[in-house]
């Protein structure tokens, strides 16, 4: 057996490549880890200006292509709230900046089974407590619009998104998805900005209060205030988003915030 | 066989010995990431860095790795490349590494990959090593644009994300072929590539 091959040498040969790869690595994930999370939250806050038509009305073209200053313009409007979902009353007394829904639905005692449901996401738990945010233009009393992260499954993946309203709560102003590994081209087309243009001025519910958006099968017919055309060629994409919308509308999501809303119990609307 | 020198490393895979079309490797991530030119190029260039990089370090210290753990240092190079090319992208290439998801770190799966760090790089001086790399990169990232190409083209009426064909859903009059954007026409783009290198040169043809 030769030097190179004997224990002691693979041993040593094995940890010292242990200790420079993990230093390698850990020196790239802990020095871009700054800039990781800058463009996360930018990500985030991109998603959000675009579910409320913020970037397109006041710069006229998606926060994609946004810099990074007017991003932060635009988003001054926009103030972050903690929602318990079951009594719907605002959360005080955490910050909003350190919460995380997402990673609170994946906790069991931060989040609820979701179980039967009229509507299932098909996504098992959701958070208890919830993020929102409400739109309110500098010089104006009351907000204009708020703001709802909403998630389901589609076909392949979770969809998740922002669900924008407008004051009356009712009335839909936008909805993106920011994430998604549904087909490009098929249910991948929830991202197409013709599609997406559709849910403008669509209404939530119908005259009973009922979840009542809904993407129809093949195209909508005209006059229809709660449906949009179906994506083609993706079938359960579409009846994905349906379901996630109204179960987000619905009492088990964020019907009993909605409601103390439009009381002014939490905060008293504009308009 | 010849004398090996960096040139020959470089062009060798790009038709000649191309490791999707001759060796047929690497295959998966080309099914996966070649609907769109953009990610494609990004996929190319990350793979061209680390098999480059990790050639150029398993064959500088190839004469010191004990042969019974050769292929798990081989490994472990390659899947900490992928970790900092990975890690890279995340911060200055958000939106792409985005869609390329998992598709990055599966590079480490990347048979080209692992296939050039035991075959070329633990026989060969780390420089032509290094050039190897690269070289094989290319090839991979040649045949990722040539799929990607009539991908993209034939399936979302764009290239580089610029509308060419104006699709008839936003009004224009193309009507897209939604085969080219699963996975599957990847399969049959491949074989129509490996038919063209191989009517034009028959050497490669296998003997059956």
């Amino acid at each position: 057996m030769s030097q190179r091959d004997s224990t002691v040498n693979t041993l040593l040969t094995a940890t010292i490549l242990c200790v420079v790869c993990s230093l390698v690595v850990s020196v790239a994930a802990v020095g871009l880890k700054g800039k990781q999370e800058e463009n996360k939250m930018l990500d985030r806050q991109k998603n959000i200006l675009d579910a409320a038509g913020l970037s397109i009305g006041e710069f006229g073209k998606p926060a994609s292509e946004l810099s990074k200053a007017q991003i932060e313009e635009l988003y001054a409007w926009v103030s972050e709230e903690l929602v318990d979902l079951e009594t719907g009353e605002i959360v005080e007394g955490m910050d909003p900046a350190d919460y995380d829904p997402r990673e609170a639905a994946d906790k069991v005692d931060a989040s609820i089974e979701i179980g039967e449901v009229p509507y299932d996401p098909g996504v098992g738990r959701r958070e208890k407590v919830a993020k929102v945010y409400f739109v309110t233009k500098p010089g104006t009393d009351g907000f204009q619009q708020v703001v709802l992260p909403v998630y389901g499954k589609g076909l392949w993946s979770t969809l998740y998104g922002y669900l924008a309203l407008k004051g009356d709560l009712e009335t839909i102003q936008g909805l993106t998805f920011y994430e998604h590994a549904e087909t490009p081209g098929l249910g991948g087309e929830v991202d197409n900005p013709a599609w997406k243009a559709q849910w403008e001025d669509q209404k939530l519910y119908d005259e009973n209060g009922e979840p009542a958006a809904v993407v129809y099968k093949g195209s909508a017919p005209p006059g229809n205030p709660y449906a949009v055309d179906g994506l083609s060629g993706a079938t359960i994409t579409s009846r994905g988003v349906t379901n996630l919308l109204r179960y987000w509308a619905s009492e088990d999501g964020y019907g009993p915030f909605l409601s103390q809303l439009k009381n002014g119990k939490s905060k008293t609307s504009g308009s | 066989m010849a004398e090996k020198t960096a040139k020959s490393v470089i062009v060798d895979p790009l038709v000649d010995n191309n490791p999707i079309a001759l060796q047929i490797l690497g295959i998966c991530s080309a099914l996966a990431v070649t609907t769109k030119m953009e990610t494609s190029i990004v996929m190319a260039v990350a793979v061209i860095a680390v098999t480059a990089f990790s050639n150029l370090a398993v064959s500088a210290i190839r004469s010191y790795i004990p042969s019974s753990i050769r292929i798990i240092v081989q490994m472990t190079v390659i899947a900490s490349l992928v970790i900092v090319v990975d890690q890279f992208l995340k911060a200055y290439f958000f939106d792409i590494s985005k869609q390329l998801s998992v598709f990055v770190g599966l590079i480490i799966t990347n048979c080209i990959v692992m296939g050039r760090a035991e075959g070329f790089a633990m026989k060969n001086g780390p420089w032509l090593s290094f050039w190897d790399g690269i070289g094989n990169g290319l090839g991979y990232g040649l045949v990722l644009l040539f799929v990607a190409f009539f991908r993209e083209l034939f399936g979302s009426g764009t290239l580089m994300g610029y509308v060419i064909l104006p699709l008839d859903r936003n009004g224009g009059w193309y009507n897209p072929n939604n085969l080219m954007l699963l996975p599957p026409s990847a399969f049959f783009l491949i074989g129509f590539l490996i038919w063209l290198i191989r009517a034009y040169k028959p050497e490669q043809i296998e003997e059956s």
